[in-house]
């Protein structure tokens, strides 16, 4: 079966992946998927989240999920945990806000001021 | 929600807030009889009869950010207005069943929506989990059960991003190959990518 083996690829590149980071902290994105997340788009945000990732092969970030946050007027929250740096939580993500923090904060380090809802050291 | 399958994806989180290492979904379309029945079954923690009671009330929750839990209650009213009913069997210990049914061609019925997306994002923020997801429609059936997958493929790393896109591109070509239901005003239609929710 093709896609069992396309499995196996994508096994040998995470262990790869692991072996780069070994020792590092990753970079880990929250989704808020409470029912309020979920209501408000928060399974597009992390497909979309998951697609970006996969499509600029950024293996060192683990994308993962809380319940509800207690702010679900601005769900889909989205927060984003850098080694050393405050995590920073943006709220009302949708996917081309989130293709847009992938882009700017992932990748270039650079905090989307206009989005955030929280920030904690 | 605007799918049956955000449904879904909420009550999975429950399951593993649940501690659940274990999730059966299993999804009936039956053309014929006119239902189409969800029904999703953990080893989780369970709840005693009070509780389960309980989460069936809009303002009860196990949470403490927010006082109420809305995910059974709404899930309830969607089977509702499309003459169906929700059932929940807990036991402390034994894990937790939902059963929803629905009106498969009712006016009020929401499209079932993205499975594979909600299957690839269950697994992507919960690569722990054992994952069964069995969809029936007329006479044609498909399984996706991560423990199956890996018996023949090896251990998968499912939180990957590369991982998750195989997992939505996999039980959506599965989706595709069911048979159609047919026409009328109840018909699931075609799996979405993408869109709203």
């Amino acid at each position: 079966m093709k896609s069992l083996e396309e499995l196996e690829k994508i096994r040998k590149q995470a262990q790869e992946a692991l072996k780069v980071r070994e020792g590092q902290k990753p970079v880990r994105i929250v989704v808020a998927m409470g029912t309020c997340g979920i209501a408000a788009g928060a399974r597009e945000v992390m497909t979309t989240i998951l697609e970006e990732l996969a499509a600029r092969s950024l293996s060192d970030v683990s994308v993962t999920q809380t319940g509800c946050m207690g702010l679900c007027e601005q769900e889909p929250l989205v927060t984003v945990e850098k080694p050393g740096q405050p995590a920073v939580t943006y709220g009302n993500i949708n996917a081309e806000r989130a293709r847009r923090i992938v882009a700017q904060h992932l990748v270039n380090d650079a905090v989307v001021g206009e989005w955030v809802v929280a920030t904690k050291r | 929600m605007r799918e049956l399958a955000l449904h879904v994806l909420d009550i999975v989180q429950n399951s593993v807030e649940a501690q659940a290492s274990r999730v059966e979904i299993a999804v009936e379309e039956d053309v014929a009889a006119g239902f189409l029945k969800i029904t999703i079954a953990d080893d989780g923690r369970g709840m005693d009869e009070e509780m389960v009671r309980k989460v069936q009330d809009p303002f009860v929750t196990t949470r403490r950010t927010r006082r109420v839990g809305m995910g059974l209650p709404l899930l309830a009213s969607a089977a509702r207005q499309t003459g169906g009913t929700v059932t929940v069997e807990s036991a402390p210990g034994r894990g937790t069943v939902v059963t929803a049914t629905f009106g498969l061609h009712h006016l009020d019925r929401a499209p079932l929506g993205d499975m594979a997306a909600t299957v690839a994002v269950i697994l992507a923020g919960n690569p722990g989990l054992a994952l069964r997801y069995r969809h029936r429609r007329g006479d044609s059936e498909f399984v996706f059960d991560t423990r199956e997958i890996e018996r023949q493929a090896g251990p998968v790393p499912w939180g990957d991003p590369q991982a998750a896109a195989w997992t939505r591109k996999t039980v959506a070509e599965a989706l595709r190959a069911l048979e159609p239901l047919g026409h009328g005003p109840g018909n699931a239609g075609p799996v979405k990518t993408g869109g709203g929710t």
